[in-house]
């Protein structure tokens, strides 16, 4: 049952407006993601300037949030982003989402700007703009443990930007609890050119099921004993998911020095294991009983003797493998560096070690950075993160994003930028493997690696399998080729999409499969889908994206790697990750193949057919 | 032997999925704050703790209890409520001391844990095994050997740090360091 409802808050007059969603929407969209692409696609004008009071800030969490069905954890948050200006998506776990439930709410759409610092109190069905004067300027951790003390009450869940957001850093990511952290796509930056400094949320209310207890029970807890029999979990329970690590780093899949190698020198020290000796026990979201976190207290670095969490997958090639660290206990500092300021800490990655790089090659000298930016200089960089988050001196120039850099350093700098649409990559180096390099070109928020990576590529399963599970041929089982590739793409990119409108987590269950989807949703809601609506929902939620980026201006143009990745072989790694790069003509096939297989045209805008098909012709009709 | 729950701080990783899922069976609302169980958190101290009723041999609720609502069940070693007696003045939720009595403002009811009929649901659901539905007799079996398989291996580390001449190897197949506080689940 949904006893849910959309709330549309408007942050200059403080008025709030709630009502249900309609169930023909819920059809379309199910949830978080989906609805968040509907209201971003209705809401947001083209060409409107992102920092603005007209952009829209969407928080959400999913329809299976607040149950006990494995992982439905999510928190999801949405604007016009400011660093790619295309769509602004990104998820996070932790208890923020299953706490706005309890309090009545799936959906705020957030509007206007407020006039002075202010946060969102959010309580049963209650929804006030407070004043933030007491929390403005206060780091990610302190701005939570102050929000907590002053309504008096652990159990309230803070969702808040840290000094970066304030600073409009166009990279600012927006936090909950001590690690869960909503990176990608600048949505702290989109609150903070709002006024607002955090939402604060307490719900007694609860989510009522559809089907009786003993059912519900039943169900969920066959399904946990179903998702944890799965062989990577005994990974996740036993090292967290930055056992990734170690096998890319060892195939030779992640970026060194910016992009200057594909493997670290020595990783042995980074590799996830490790952690062992910081310890102190394990932390999990609401309700997962995957727990795939360290908790540790931190040993070196400006947070010295703070508790902290993680790292996972990311903190560990970034701050690890991008800025050339060695030592995991540098790794942990940088990373936290990040969390405390409230930085996404792929960009924070990415565009130090570019700037390290440029440094290296005498792009940028002294005079610009006024510190040294060396490789092996871990003071430097702790200082420059800081000086990135105050926007003090060249970190000014580092935390407007790629794009603003490249254009205020100059265009000799633009070949030795891993970006993609204005947002720096991951820290994977995807010249071995054309399936992910396709995905991370292509992905509409953005490169990385959550919106659909075909990660079962590099299993090297065999044809018929692949054949069977993608529905049709020819396909490849050698993760070199570009045979079959782009329709694993497409695959992977509608399942992540129809997972983050569930709002289940992608890491459960070998990512992001929601097996029995049709059964748990009716089971929680009593929203009975159709084989066919169920399986339409990932694809219409991504084309929507795409047309939102078209209408953005974007198209074939930025479906494209950077130089680096068509020109530099990769230097080492094993014999399937050396001395590769990505076949200009080759991917340009595979592009199209791509939007065949999403029923795009050659320029990647979505046919009338394809929009038919998907019942997108009425976009935008307005209903939210 | 009456079974009781055991809880261990150390391995409960704060999901609250004890909470939700003892909302679910019990209220029939996934609702953690009607839950009969709770999580008590220091969230950036990375330190919490289930608290929920201990099912005292001599529980403070029976002896406030003005209409004698509140009965020890010898045979499962709980503490029921009888709702038809029940009045709702709040006095076993004021004496507890350990807040294991809860009051539901929307059902208008006095709650507590009453152990699932003698299938605790949170139990079922705990991965970590933070919470065990074990003999009373035997926490503290389980405790010592615990305790002193950690304390084995810091002495077997420090032994082995002096020179391996000293002191015995002792059995191969001990917890490793830091490790089986969580290990465990199924």
């Amino acid at each position: 049952m949904w006893n849910q409802k959309i709330a549309y808050v408007d942050l200059g007059t403080g008025k709030v407006e709630t009502k249900y969603i309609p169930e023909e929407i819920r059809r379309k969209y199910l949830g978080m993601r989906g609805i968040d692409t509907y209201l971003l696609y209705n809401h947001i004008k083209p060409g409107i300037d992102p920092l603005g009071p007209e952009n829209v800030l969407l928080v959400s969490s999913g329809p299976l949030a607040g149950t006990p069905v494995p992982s439905a954890c999510r928190t999801h948050v949405s604007a016009l982003s400011p660093l790619t200006e295309c769509v602004g998506s990104t998820s996070m776990g932790n208890y923020f989402g299953p706490e706005l439930r309890y309090a009545g709410f799936d959906h705020l759409v957030i509007k206007g700007k407020a006039e002075k610092p202010s946060y969102l109190w959010v309580h049963d069905g209650q929804i006030e703009v407070r004043d933030a004067d007491y929390i403005w300027g206060q780091d990610c951790f302190e701005a939570q443990k102050s929000v907590k003390a002053h309504h008096g009450d652990e159990d309230v869940q803070v969702m808040t930007i840290g000094q970066a957001g304030e600073n409009l850093v166009k990279y600012a990511c927006v936090r909950t609890g001590l690690k869960a952290t909503g990176g990608r796509t600048g949505m702290g930056c989109v609150m903070g050119s709002k006024n607002l400094k955090c939402i604060a949320v307490r719900g007694t209310l609860g989510v009522e099921l559809f089907s009786d207890a003993d059912k519900m029970i039943d169900v969920c807890y066959k399904l946990w004993k179903e998702k944890m029999s799965h062989r990577l979990h005994y990974m996740d329970k036993e090292i967290g998911r930055g056992g990734f690590f170690g096998n890319t780093n060892t195939i030779g899949l992640i970026r060194n020095k910016n992009f200057q190698r594909n493997q670290m020198v020595d990783g042995t020290d980074i590799e996830p294991e490790n952690l062992d000796r910081f310890a102190i026990g394990r932390q999990a979201c609401f309700a997962c009983k995957l727990h795939c976190r360290f908790r540790f207290k931190l040993t070196t670095g400006p947070r010295a003797g703070e508790y902290a969490e993680g790292p996972d997958y990311t903190t560990l090639g970034t701050m690890g493998a991008e800025l050339d660290n060695e030592s995991m206990d540098e790794v942990l500092a940088c990373g936290e560096l990040c969390d405390k300021y409230g930085m996404d800490n792929m960009e924070i990655g990415s565009l130090l070690s570019w700037a390290i790089e440029l440094y290296e090659k005498g792009i940028i000298t002294i005079e610009d950075t006024e510190i040294p930016l060396e490789w092996d200089n871990i003071e430097s960089k702790y200082e420059m993160i800081r000086r990135i988050a105050m926007r003090e001196g060249f970190g000014d120039v580092l935390a407007d994003g790629a794009e603003l850099a490249i254009q205020r350093i100059g265009e000799e700098s633009r070949y030795y930028c891993i970006q993609m649409k204005g947002m720096s990559n991951l820290h994977s180096d995807e010249r071995p493997t054309p399936s992910l390099a396709l995905n991370v070109a292509v992905s509409t928020r953005g490169p990385d690696h959550l919106r659909g990576r075909p990660i079962q590529d590099l299993m090297a399963l065999p044809v018929p399998v692949l054949e069977k599970m993608y529905g049709g041929g020819p396909m490849s089982s050698n993760y070199n080729s570009y045979v079959g590739k782009a329709r694993m793409v497409v695959a992977s990119e509608n399942r992540s999409a129809l997972s983050n409108c569930l709002g289940t987590c992608g890491g459960i269950g070998g990512g992001g499969e929601v097996g029995g989807l049709k059964e748990v949703v009716y089971l929680v809601t009593g929203l009975k889908l159709t084989q066919e609506e169920a399986d339409s929902i990932g694809e219409r939620v991504y084309t929507l994206e795409r047309m939102f980026n078209n209408r953005q201006g974007r198209g074939r143009k930025d479906d494209y790697l950077p130089d680096r990745y068509y020109d530099e072989p990769t230097p080492v790694g094993m014999p399937m990750a050396r001395g590769k790069t990505i076949d200009r003509k080759e991917y340009d096939k595979m592009l199209d193949e791509y939007y065949e297989f999403h029923g795009w045209d050659s320029n990647g805008v979505p046919t009338p057919e394809t929009l038919k098909r998907l019942d997108l012709t009425n976009e935008p009709s307005n209903l939210l | 032997m009456a079974k009781t729950i055991s809880v261990d701080s150390s391995k409960c990783t704060g999901c609250r999925l004890c909470e939700l899922v003892c909302s679910v069976k019990n209220e029939g609302i996934a609702n953690p704050y009607l839950a009969r169980i709770h999580v008590v958190k220091w969230e950036f101290e990375c330190f919490e703790i289930p608290m929920l009723c201990r099912q005292c041999d001599v529980p403070f609720c029976t002896a406030v209890c003005p209409v004698n609502a509140l009965y020890k069940d010898e045979a499962l070693g709980r503490v029921v409520v009888d709702y038809d007696r029940c009045v709702g003045c709040r006095m076993c939720v004021l004496a507890c001391p350990f807040g294991g009595m809860k009051y539901d403002t929307k059902g208008q009811k006095v709650t507590k844990c009453q152990l699932c009929d003698g299938d605790p649901t949170c139990v079922k659901f705990c991965d970590t095994q933070a919470l065990q539905y074990v003999d009373a007799g035997d926490i503290d079996l389980n405790k010592q050997r615990e305790y002193a398989a950690r304390s084995y291996q810091q002495q077997k580390e420090y032994k082995e740090s002096i020179g391996p001449e000293v002191g015995h190897p002792g059995p191969a197949d001990t917890v490793a360091p830091g490790w089986g506080r969580w290990k465990g689940g199924e």
